[in-house]
């Protein structure tokens, strides 16, 4: 893949996928033709909607599952009749699959104990691994007697306290609450670097893919859409479902009019006429799907500029260090804005919207399908 | 931190107290009536059957003058003139009041043969010639045996222990003390010990047949799983004596299971299946099969598959994973299910009855057989009692062995 760049490149793949399929039921894919590499030491994540193949991925990787067809090598060797407990994989599951008649101590010694380490030994790593997690105070409770992040720390511990090669992690923070989570990231980022581990994370919460990864695979429908760095996916969306899934856009449909010294010009309806940059080919008459952030739009003063159209604010939404606009433009498309907090604009005012072609992506608009168009605006 | 304070705070405890009366009284108001139904239709009925073991006023109601001559003739065990004179008093009374014949029933069902003797005793007395020693031992010489007033004497005093050590194969020996019945007459222990080895046996059969298809049950998807539970709960649609008449059909010496195995030629003449332990086991593992089931599954129902996948994934071999992660966390159903048809198997008659041998009836049948037929209910009673008294003693040994909080249900 040619945006596999970074801490993915290399011949060092811990794991690598080589066109896996799985199906369940012998007629659906969940997952469809994966080929992907885990690096030494990298952070991936899977990122996706509900029911898009994370964690079908994550299990056939665990060795919960088998892939229906294609090869999963584990250090470059394939693994398909390697049991789950000869693979040496830490994993952290969504509901942290704690053993609730186990104290603290006892959970994370499990994993210890099974490979037949020495008692004192046992006892030494689990002192280490709850130290790791702060929790040293808490190793004779049960697991029911903590609170959910506590929990979880401990489930990171019971995962790497037998110094797994490789770390799953399947939505560990999906039922902490938005606080505990974000303080949970940052651990788990810590631990990373300073354990040198290598970790495949699932999540669905875009933000915490971006601030935690090295890379991030967008699963969609079984397939991964795009993989890459995440200022990579954030600038560079490849798909107007990765443009759409990656921090928010205004995304509209369009037809390519022509193309010129490297842009685009596209009839948006209403006769509106906008300048984009290709995301994918393009020929004059074919359909498109434009984006164009939030942020990259800017309030002209006088029109005539690229990209540049009359609007009308609708709605102001005030975040303190910055406001969000509504506002309708001439074919009644709703297009959100991200302006200074100081900027004056008041309720239905008309504006001049303008943003540069650069910033604004045509796609091929092959696949439409879970992307969210920006609507017109109606009236309350 | 907070929770140890706010147990400290004692207002805080009385505000919370006071907030939460009307939930109480409400929950209080909700249950008494199945605490009413449970003393009325349970409690009472049970401890005045069990009363009847140690306390029998027969023989006190029926022979009250003869209790009083007793109470201080207490030289010898047969007595002088005077406990004479109150017997024929006492039996001329109850002839008239046609109370006579309880008393004749019980020294009957002790010492077989005696209701002629008394019968005959109350109808020769006479008011204006009361029985003495001689005259009374001159017409029947049974009123002279040791045994018969060692008998009258236990007998008016309406608290008895007779029974109860009668269900344990001890009695209270003429020459003073405690001693074992004659050879031949002790059976009940062999009884109990038999009751108790079956009901292990039929709950370590349930077990192994049962715990596997448990598993396969809680492992299947929930609506496949729910029509099988009906398949296991089928038996509980037709009533116990269908079944064991069904069973009777398949296993007798002529029945489908013998003409099956001699089609098959896996047997070259005809078994025994009914009429003895294999029967008895048989039926009672189909009836008791869910019983031990129905606990196990929902407890491992509640297991997250995600438990066994996490031992795997830290390197559990799957015996391992089993023993270690699975099977401590569904033993709380193992041992619910297990006490529960244990205890059920301890109550079994109907179908030992009908498809055990002569050398399989249990304690039951002997109670039923107490009550029904000889209609000896203070030995019926004593043997409850001793059966009540045993199974609670090792259910609460049990509930100590494994901790109460780790036996469940449901
Ligand atoms: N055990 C299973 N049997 C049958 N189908 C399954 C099974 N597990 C998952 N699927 C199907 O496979 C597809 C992918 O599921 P998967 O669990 O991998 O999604 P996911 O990306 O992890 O979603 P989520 O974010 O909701 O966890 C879904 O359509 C799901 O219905
Ligand atoms: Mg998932």
């Amino acid at each position: 893949m040619n945006d596999a760049q970074g801490k993915g490149a290399g011949g060092d793949a811990l794991a690598r996928f080589v066109g896996v399929d799985k199906s369940y039921d012998g007629q659906t894919l969940a997952v469809r033709g994966l080929t992907l590499d885990v690096a030494k030491g990298e952070f991936l994540t899977l990122l996706g909607p509900s029911g898009s193949g994370k964690t079908t991925t994550l299990n056939m990787l665990a060795g919960f599952e088998r892939p229906t067809r294609g090869t999963i090598l584990l250090a470059g060797r394939p693994v398909d009749r390697l049991p789950p407990y000869q693979r040496n994989i830490g994993m952290v599951f969504q509901n942290y699959a704690l053993f609730p008649h186990m104290t603290v101590a006892d959970n994370v010694a499990f994993p210890l104990s099974v490979r037949g380490v020495a008692k004192g030994e046992i006892a030494q790593r689990v002192k280490r691994a709850l130290a790791t997690v702060q929790l040293e105070a808490f190793a004779g409770r049960r697991p029911t007697q903590l609170s959910g992040g506590q929990q979880q720390r401990i489930a990171l511990a019971r995962a790497l306290v037998f110094e797994p090669s490789l770390v799953l992690m399947d939505e560990p923070l999906g039922a902490l609450d938005k606080k505990l989570r974000e303080q949970m990231q940052i651990e788990i980022k810590l631990l990373h670097e300073r354990l040198g581990l290598t970790v495949v994370y699932v999540t669905h919460d875009q933000s915490e893919a971006l601030t935690m990864s090295d890379r991030v695979a967008i699963f969609h429908d079984g397939e991964v859409e795009q993989l890459g760095q995440p200022d990579e996916l954030y600038d560079r969306p490849r798909t107007p479902f990765v443009a759409g899934f990656i921090g928010e856009n205004n995304l509209m449909v369009g037809t390519v009019a022509s193309l010129a010294g490297g842009l685009a010009r596209v009839m948006l309806a209403g006769g509106i006429e906008v300048m984009a940059t290709p995301a994918g080919a393009l020929a004059p008459g074919a359909q498109t799907v434009i984006a164009v952030r939030p942020e990259a739009i800017h309030i002209a003063a006088s029109a005539g500029g690229e990209n540049t159209m009359p609007a009308i604010v609708r709605s102001r939404i005030y975040l303190g260090d910055h406001q969000r606009l509504l506002t309708e433009i001439s074919n009644r498309l709703v297009i959100r804005v991200k302006v200074p907090a100081a900027t004056h604009a008041a309720q239905d005012a008309p504006i001049l919207l303008s943003w540069p072609a650069a910033d604004c992506l045509a796609f091929p608009s092959a696949g439409l399908a879970d992307v969210t168009l920006n609507e017109e605006w109606t009236r309350s | 931190m907070t929770e140890t304070a706010a147990a400290r705070d004692p207002t805080l405890a009385a505000a919370v107290r006071r907030a939460t009366r009307g939930q109480r009284l409400a929950a209080a108001g909700l249950v008494a009536p199945l605490v009413l139904l449970l003393v009325c239709s349970l409690c009472l009925p049970i401890a005045s059957l069990l009363g009847r073991a140690f306390y029998d006023p027969t023989m006190a109601d029926g022979l009250p003058r003869t209790a009083a001559a007793l109470a201080v003739d207490t030289g010898a065990t047969v007595p002088g003139d005077a406990a004479f004179a109150a017997l024929g008093a006492d039996l001329a009374a109850d002839l008239k009041d046609d109370t006579v014949f309880r008393v004749a029933q019980y020294l009957n069902t002790i010492l077989p043969g005696s209701r002629s003797h008394v019968l005959r005793a109350a109808r020769g007395a006479r008011a204006d010639a009361p029985y003495t020693r001689e005259s009374l031992l001159a017409a029947d010489p049974f009123w002279g045996e040791p045994d018969t007033w060692f008998i009258i004497r236990s007998g008016v005093k309406p608290f008895t222990s007779t029974y109860l050590l009668a269900a344990i194969d001890l009695q209270w020996l003429p020459t003073g003390g405690i001693g074992p019945v004659p050879p031949g007459q002790g059976i009940y222990r062999l009884i109990f010990l038999r009751t108790f080895l079956i009901a292990a046996a039929v709950t370590a059969i349930t077990l192994v047949l049962g715990f596997p298809l448990a598993w396969l049950l809680a492992t299947l998807p929930g609506t496949v799983a729910s029509r099988l539970i009906m398949l296991v709960l089928l038996p509980f649609w037709t009533s116990i004596l269908v079944r064991t008449a069904a069973w009777t059909v398949l296993l007798q010496k002529f029945g489908l299971l013998n003409d099956l195995l001699l089609w098959l030629g896996v047997t070259s003449g005809r078994m025994e299946f009914m009429y003895n332990r294999t029967g008895l086991l048989i039926a009672m593992t189909h009836i008791q099969l869910p019983f031990t089931l129905l606990p196990i599954y929902s407890v491992m129902r509640t297991i997250d598959p995600s438990q066994m996948r996490a031992a795997y994934s830290l390197g559990a071999r799957p015996v391992s994973a089993f023993l270690r992660v699975y099977l401590p966390q569904v033993m709380p159903g193992v041992m619910g299910g297990c006490l529960l048809t244990f205890i059920l198997c301890l109550g079994y008659f109907i179908t030992p009855a009908l498809v055990g041998g002569t050398a399989d009836q249990l304690i039951s049948n002997f109670i039923s057989d107490y009550i029904n037929v000889d209609l000896n209910w203070p030995m019926a009673a004593s043997l409850s009692f001793i059966l009540l008294g045993a199974t609670l003693t090792l259910s609460l040994l049990f509930a100590r062995l494994v901790g109460g909080g780790r036996v469940r249900i449901f």
